[in-house]
C-alpha cells in the first residue's frame, strides 16, 4: 500500500513536471503552428538563471593568504561571498533562496529572451514549412547550448534548494501510517504546487481576459481574426514570450531536483513532445493530463514488481503510452482536428 | 534539373554522379576528407539519406525513427557474420531483408496516423527499439560494448578456415576495409541512387508525389494512398538497413547508439539540409555532416596556430582563441550556426544554394528558372 | 600522405607467406624488437604522431577536456618542455627530454562523443589520415571496447582512458590494448573491507545499477565482496541510462528493509541520482537500529562536484586523487596546477600516466613497432606515477597497482578539495588470477598492423 502510494506522489510529481515543460511548447504550436526544437533550450536557459543568480550572489571577495600555498604551489586564496560581507544577514538569507528568488531573474530575461527569438527568427518561419522550422529551431537549439556550454562547461552544477525545505516530510504520520513509512522531498511538493500554480494562471490568463480570448479566436482561426482589424502578429509575440517564461521557470524550480547541466534541454526536448503530441496538438488541458498520466505510468512501471513480471518495461512505458494512445485516438487525448497533421 | 526530365538527361546525370563518387579519394583529398573511413562514412550515410528522401522527399511523410532501421540492419549483418561467416554479400541481403520486415510492420501501425502524430509513432517505436537493445535485450544485442564477431562464433562456410587475427568481412577475399570498402560502399550507393532516380521518374514517384501535394484529392478520385506510403516507408527502410550493413561491413561492429533519436534527427537534418526531395540533395547533406563531425571535430589549439601561424602574433592570437570556439570541442556550434544559416538563407536547403549558383551563371533574364528545381520540404 | 595502408595487414601477409611455402616466420618474429620489418604508421622524419581521442562533448566534456589537458602537459614534458612533472619522479629513467626515440611527439585529437561509432570513426581518421601511431584516451567502458578492438585489428596500441568495467582487460581483452585505470573488481575488493569496519557486517543493501554493460559489472563486484563480508542484499534493481529523475527507484529503497544503498553510477547518472536519494532523507533514516548509509562505488572527482553537499560522508573508490602525497602525484599536481591553474582529475591523471609510458616503453624497446612496445610493457614494473609499485600485468594488460578508497569531505577547503583519502588499499590485497571466472578472455596475438 505504502508503495503504491508513495509511486502515485512520484507519478504527480513527475506529471507536474512534465506538464509544465509541455505546457509551452503546445502552446506555441497551437497559437503559432510552429514546431520549436528550441523549447529543451528554453528549459536549459531557464536553469542556467538560477546558476547565473547563484553564482553571482557567490561572487567572492577573494583575499590572498601569503602563508598558505596550494598543492602546486601558489598561494592560497581565501573566499567570502560579497553578499555575506556587506549584506550579513539578508545576504545568507538571499543566498539560501537563491533558486525561488532567482525567479524574478528569470522571468525578465525569458521574456526578452521569448520577444527577441520570436521577432527575430520564428516570425520569419511562420509560413514555412515544419521541416524547416525544426531545422532552424534545433540549430538554435544547439547554438545556445554550446554558448551555455562554453561560460558554465559540461559538468552539472549544484543547486540547493533553501534549508527548510532541503530534506524530507514524513506526509504519512499525518494521513494515519506510521511514522517513517511514507516520506517526500519537501522540495518536490513544492515543485507540484509551482506546477499546479503555474498551470491554472496560464489557464486563467487565456480563458479570463480579452487578450486570452483574442489568442484563443486566433488559435481557431487566425485569418478571420486578422480580417477584423487585431493585430494577431503582436499577439502571437507576446504567447511565445509567455511560453518561454513558463518553460524558464519549470527550469529554475528543477535545479534542486536536477543539477543543471547544458545538456539538459535535449534531454527533455523528446519527452516533451510525447507528452504534447500523447496530449493532442495544441491542446492545452491535453498537455496537462498526458503529462500526469504519463508520469503516474512511468512510475508504476519501474516497481519491482512490474518489472519482475516485464523486464524492461520502465526504460519504454512512455513510448509504449503514446503509440497505444495514438491509435485509439487518432490525435491525442483532447487534439483538435486539423491541426499539425500534414 | 529535376523539372526536364528525359531518360537520356538521367543517364548523363548518374553517370556524372557516378564519376564523381567514385574519384572521391581523388578530388577530396585537398580538403583533408580523403581517407578511406570518411569516404566509407559519405557513401553509408549519402545512402541512408537517399532512402529516407524517398520517404520523407516524396510523400511529406517525416519519420523520426530511422534510426532503428539502420540499427536492425546493423544487428542482422553482424548476426549474419557470426553463422554463416564474413562474406558481405549475405550479411547485406538479410539486412534488406530484415530492416523491410521490421519497416513493414512499424510503417503499417505508424501509417495510420499522418503528420506530427506519424513523426511521434516512428518515433516511439524507435526509442523502444534502442532502450531495449541497451538493456534488456542485451544477449542479442550485447547492449552497449556492441555486437562483434568473435573467433568462437561458427561462422557456418569459413569459421574452420581462419583461427588467428581481426576479423574482417571480404568479399571473396577482398577485405572490406580501407579503399576497397570504401568501393564496395561506393557501388553499392550507385546502385541505390540508381534505383532512387528511376523511383522518382517512375509513376509510383508521381503516386507518392500526389500523397504529399493532397492525399484528399487522391482519396477522391478513389485511389487509397496507404499502399503507396507504406511500400514508401518499406523501401526507405529497407535502405536504411542497407546502409546499416555496410556500416558493420567496412567495420564489423553494432551498437545500439546507432538507434537513438539523435541519429534519427541526423538523417532528418542531412535530408532537409542538403534539400529534401531533390535526388542529390541528401547526399550533399549527409557529406557536409559527417565532414565537419570528422574534420572540425579534429582541430585543436595546436593545428590552428599551424594554420594561421603565417599571421603575426597580435593577429594570430586572437583569431586562434576566436576559431578555437567553432573548432574541436566547439564543433557542434559551428553545426548548429551552419544549420541556422543554411534555413535561413536557402530554403530549398543547399540544392538551393547550387540552383541560385547555377542561375547567376546562366543570366538570362528572359529564362525564368521554376524555382521547384529545388522544391522546400513540406 | 601515404594511400592504401589498410588492405595489406599482417593476416594476409601470413596467408600469403604460407601459399608461398616460405612459412618459416613464427609468431614469436612479430613479437621481437629485433624484427625490422615495417609496420602500421612508421613514424618517417623527426615527428612521431600520437592520437588521442577525448569527449569533447556529451556528458564527459569536462572530463575530455582534462584529459586532453594532461595529454598536452604529457607531450611537452616527453619532448622537454616544463618542469618534466612525473617524468622526474618515475622510476624508468629511459625518456632524456628529447623526444621519444629521437623523434619530437606530435599530437592529433579527436571527439568521442562517448559513443562506440564515432569514437571508432575518430579512431580511424587518426589511423589512416593522420598517421598516429597509437590511440588513447576516453571517458568509458564501451567506447574503450569499441577502440580498443579498433585498434587490434588495425595494428596499432591502444592505451585505455578512464574506463572501469572488468571487460576492457576481461572478457574484450586485447594484445595491442592497455589499462592504466583500475576496474570494478578492485573496486569491490578494495572498498569492501572499509564498508566492514564502517557499516559491520549485518547489512541489507539495495542496489541501483545503471542498466549497461560497466553498471551490471560494478553491481556484480560489489556484490561478491560485500555478500562475503556476510551482507545481504535485498533488491538489485536496473536504472535506464540517463534517466535524469530517480525517484520511482528511489521510493520504493525507503521500505524495504534495507540500510545501505549502493549507487552503480557513474557520471550524470551518479549525479542525480545521489542528489535526489539525499533529498528523499535516506541518509537521516533509521532501518534496524542502524543509520541509513549510501555508497558509490567509483567516484570522480571532476562529477562529484555537480553533486554537491550530497557527497559529503559518503563511500566510494577512486584511481587516483591529487590530495596524495606521494612524490609523484605532488610533481603532478604541481606541474598541472601551475600549466592550468587547477588540480588535474583523476582521468587526466591516467591519461597522462598512460601517455608516458607509452613513450617510456617505445623508448626501451628502440622502435614504435607495436609489438616491441608490447612487450615492453607486458609485466613491467614501475614506481614514481602516483599509485606506488605497479604492476604492468603480462597476461591481461592491466595495471595492478594500490586501490584508494576514499569519502566526501565534510568540510572541504576549497571547491576542489572534495574527497579524502580514507584507505589506500595495498596492491596485494585487490590481485586476482587473469583466468578468474568473470574476467577471463583470450588476448590474441598482436598486431603490428603491416
Amino acid at each position: 500500500m505504502d508503495v503504491i502510494l508513495l509511486q502515485l506522489l512520484n507519478g504527480l510529481d513527475k506529471g507536474g513536471a512534465y506538464a509544465l515543460i509541455a505546457l509551452g511548447l503546445t502552446l506555441i504550436f497551437g497559437t503559432l503552428g510552429v514546431v520549436n526544437f528550441a523549447h529543451g533550450a528554453l528549459f536549459m536557459l531557464g536553469a542556467f538563471c538560477a546558476v547565473s543568480f547563484n553564482a553571482l550572489l557567490s561572487l567572492e571577495l577573494v583575499t590572498i593568504d601569503p602563508d598558505k600555498t596550494t598543492a602546486w604551489g601558489t598561494p592560497l586564496e581565501i573566499r567570502t561571498p560579497y553578499v555575506e560581507a556587506y549584506l550579513g544577514d539578508f545576504g545568507a538569507w538571499l543566498l539560501n533562496f537563491s533558486v525561488p528568488v532567482s525567479i524574478l531573474l528569470a522571468i525578465p530575461v525569458m521574456l526578452l529572451v521569448g520577444f527577441v527569438m520570436e521577432r527575430g527568427l520564428i516570425k520569419h518561419f511562420y509560413n514555412r514549412a515544419h521541416a524547416d522550422q525544426i531545422l532552424v529551431t534545433f540549430g538554435l537549439a544547439i547554438v545556445l547550448q554550446e554558448v551555455v556550454k562554453s561560460i558554465f562547461g559540461a559538468n552539472p552544477i549544484p543547486q540547493s534548494a533553501p534549508e527548510t525545505v532541503r530534506g524530507a516530510a514524513d506526509i504519512g504520520a499525518v494521513l494515519g501510517f506510521d511514522p517513517g513509512v511514507i516520506v517526500y522531498p519537501y522540495w518536490r511538493m513544492v515543485y507540484l504546487g509551482f506546477a499546479a500554480v503555474v498551470i491554472a494562471a496560464v489557464f486563467a490568463f487565456l480563458q479570463f481576459t480579452t487578450f486570452g480570448m483574442v489568442v484563443r479566436a486566433g488559435m481557431a482561426d487566425r485569418h478571420t481574426v486578422g480580417l477584423l482589424g487585431i493585430n494577431i502578429e503582436r499577439r502571437f509575440t507576446i504567447v511565445f514570450a509567455i511560453a518561454a517564461v513558463v518553460a524558464g521557470l519549470a527550469g529554475v524550480m528543477y535545479t534542486p531536483i536536477l543539477p543543471p547541466d547544458y545538456h539538459m534541454g535535449m534531454d527533455f526536448l523528446v519527452l516533451s513532445f510525447v507528452v504534447v503530441v500523447v496530449g493532442g496538438m495544441g491542446s492545452l488541458p491535453g498537455a496537462v493530463a498526458a503529462g500526469f498520466l504519463l508520469g503516474i505510468l512511468q512510475s508504476f512501471a519501474s516497481m519491482n514488481e512490474v518489472k519482475a513480471i516485464l523486464p524492461g518495461i520502465d526504460q519504454i512505458i512512455i513510448y509504449l503510452v503514446a503509440v497505444v494512445i495514438l491509435l485509439v485516438r487518432p490525435r491525442g487525448l483532447l487534439g483538435r482536428r486539423g491541426v499539425m497533421e500534414s | 534539373m529535376a523539372t526536364q526530365t528525359s531518360p537520356m538527361r538521367d543517364y548523363i546525370f548518374f553517370a556524372v554522379f557516378a564519376v564523381a563518387v567514385l574519384t572521391m579519394p581523388v578530388w577530396l583529398e585537398p580538403i583533408g576528407a580523403g581517407y578511406p573511413d570518411l569516404l566509407q562514412k559519405f557513401a553509408i550515410f549519402g545512402l541512408f539519406a537517399t532512402g529516407f528522401n524517398l520517404l520523407f522527399g516524396l510523400t511529406g511523410y517525416l519519420s523520426f525513427g530511422h534510426a532503428a532501421f539502420l540499427g536492425v540492419g546493423s544487428y542482422t549483418a553482424v548476426w549474419t557474420f557470426k553463422l554463416l561467416g564474413m562474406n558481405p554479400i549475405p550479411a547485406a541481403i538479410m539486412a534488406v531483408i530484415a530492416s523491410g520486415l521490421f519497416a513493414l510492420a512499424i510503417g503499417y501501425v505508424s501509417l495510420r496516423r499522418s503528420g506530427i502524430y506519424f513523426s511521434i509513432l516512428t518515433l516511439a517505436f524507435a526509442q523502444m527499439s534502442y532502450n531495449l537493445a541497451y538493456s534488456v535485450l542485451t544477449p542479442i544485442t550485447n547492449g552497449e560494448t556492441g555486437l562483434r564477431v568473435l573467433q568462437s562464433d561458427p561462422r557456418l562456410f569459413d569459421g574452420s578456415t581462419e583461427s588467428d587475427g581481426p576479423l574482417l568481412s571480404n568479399l571473396f577475399g577482398i577485405e572490406m576495409t580501407g579503399y576497397a570498402g570504401f568501393y564496395f560502399c561506393a557501388v553499392v550507393l550507385l546502385i541505390g541512387f540508381f534505383i532512387a532516380q528511376r523511383i522518382f521518374r517512375s509513376p509510383f514517384g508521381i503516386m507518392l508525389r500526389a500523397v504529399k501535394t493532397n492525399q484528399n484529392r487522391m482519396t477522391y478520385t478513389g485511389l487509397n494512398p496507404r499502399p503507396y506510403t507504406l511500400a514508401a516507408f518499406v523501401i526507405s527502410g529497407m535502405y536504411a538497413g542497407l546502409a546499416g550493413a555496410l556500416m558493420c561491413i567496412t567495420d564489423p561492429l553494432a551498437g545500439a547508439e546507432r538507434m537513438q533519436w539523435t541519429a534519427s534527427g541526423e538523417i532528418v537534418l542531412m535530408t532537409i539540409l542538403g534539400g529534401a526531395g531533390t535526388l542529390l540533395g541528401p547526399i550533399f547533406g549527409a557529406a557536409l555532416i559527417k565532414y565537419f563531425e570528422n574534420i572540425f571535430s579534429a582541430f585543436n589549439e595546436q593545428t590552428l596556430h599551424e594554420i594561421f601561424g603565417f599571421l603575426p602574433d597580435w593577429i594570430e592570437y586572437p583569431i586562434v582563441s576566436v576559431s578555437s570556439l567553432f573548432v574541436g570541442e566547439g564543433w557542434h556550434l559551428t553545426l548548429g550556426v551552419l544549420f541556422m544559416l543554411i534555413v535561413i538563407f536557402l530554403p530549398g536547403g543547399l540544392m538551393e544554394g547550387i540552383a541560385r549558383i547555377r542561375k547567376l551563371f546562366r543570366r538570362k533574364p528572359g529564362k525564368a528558372e521554376p524555382s521547384g528545381a529545388a522544391a522546400p520540404a513540406e | 600522405m601515404s594511400l592504401i595502408r589498410k588492405p595489406l595487414n599482417r593476416r594476409s601477409i601470413l596467408r600469403a607467406g604460407a601459399m608461398g611455402g616460405a612459412a618459416l616466420a613464427t609468431p614469436t618474429v612479430f613479437t621481437s624488437s629485433a624484427w625490422s620489418a615495417p609496420y602500421l604508421n612508421e613514424p618517417k622524419g623527426g615527428e612521431v604522431t600520437f592520437g588521442f581521442n577525448v569527449p569533447q562533448t556529451g556528458a564527459y566534456a569536462d572530463e575530455g577536456a582534462d584529459e586532453l589537458r594532461a595529454y598536452q602537459l604529457a607531450v611537452k614534458h616527453i619532448n622537454g618542455e616544463g618542469d618534466g612533472g612525473m617524468l622526474n619522479t618515475f622510476s624508468s629513467k629511459a625518456l632524456g627530454g628529447n623526444g621519444v626515440n629521437g623523434k619530437k611527439v606530435a599530437y592529433v585529437t579527436g571527439d568521442t562523443q562517448t559513443k562506440s561509432d564515432a569514437a571508432r570513426a575518430s579512431a580511424k581518421r587518426m589511423i589512416e589520415k593522420d598517421g598516429a601511431i597509437m590511440i588513447t584516451g576516453g571517458s568509458s567502458s564501451g567506447v574503450a571496447i569499441a577502440v580498443q578492438s579498433l585498434c587490434q585489428e588495425a595494428g596499432v596500441i591502444f592505451m585505455a582512458g578512464l574506463t572501469h568495467s572488468n571487460d576492457t582487460t576481461g572478457k574484450d581483452r586485447r594484445a595491442n590494448g592497455f589499462r592504466h585505470f583500475f576496474n570494478t573488481e578492485m573496486t569491490g575488493a578494495a572498498l569492501a573491507p572499509v564498508l566492514k569496519n564502517a557499516f559491520g557486517t549485518d547489512r541489507k543493501a539495495y542496489h541501483l545499477t545503471a542498466d549497461y554493460t560497466w553498471g551490471w559489472s560494478q553491481e556484480g563486484s560489489i556484490k561478491k565482496y560485500t555478500e562475503a563480508l556476510g551482507w545481504n542484499t535485498v533488491a538489485a534493481v536496473r536504472t535506464p541510462l540517463g534517466a535524469g529523475d530517480f525517484s520511482q527507484y528511489l521510493t520504493p529503497v525507503l521500505n524495504s528493509g534495507a540500510d545501505v544503498l549502493v549507487l552503480n553510477h557513474y557520471g550524470k547518472d551518479m549525479v542525480n541520482s545521489l542528489t535526489q536519494a539525499v533529498q528523499f532523507g535516506l541518509r537521516e533514516k533509521q532501518v534496524n537500529g542502524k543509520q541509513f548509509e549510501i555508497v558509490v562505488p567509483l567516484f570522480s572527482r571532476l562529477m562529484a562536484q555537480g553533486a554537491g553537499d550530497a557527497i559529503k560522508g559518503i563511500f566510494g573508490s577512486t584511481n587516483w586523487n591529487w590530495s596524495l602525497q606521494d612524490e609523484g602525484s605532488q610533481a603532478f599536481v604541481k606541474s598541472f596546477g601551475q600549466e592550468y591553474g587547477f588540480p588535474p582529475s583523476q582521468a587526466a591523471h591516467t591519461c597522462y600516466a598512460q601517455a608516458i609510458l607509452y613513450a617510456d616503453a617505445c623508448q626501451r624497446a628502440g622502435t614504435f613497432e607495436p609489438c616491441a612496445v608490447a612487450a615492453a610493457l607486458e609485466d613491467y614494473e614501475f614506481d614514481g606515477l602516483g599509485n606506488g609499485p605497479t604492476l604492468y600485468r603480462g597476461a591481461d594488460h592491466q595495471c595492478f597497482k594500490d586501490v584508494l578508497v576514499v569519502k566526501g569531505k565534510e568540510n572541504p577547503s576549497s571547491q576542489f578539495d572534495l574527497l579524502e583519502v580514507v584507505e589506500i588499499t595495498p596492491r596485494a590485497q585487490v590481485e586476482y588470477a587473469p583466468d578468474m571466472e568473470d574476467v577471463k578472455g583470450d588476448l590474441g596475438t598482436c598486431n603490428n598492423g603491416a
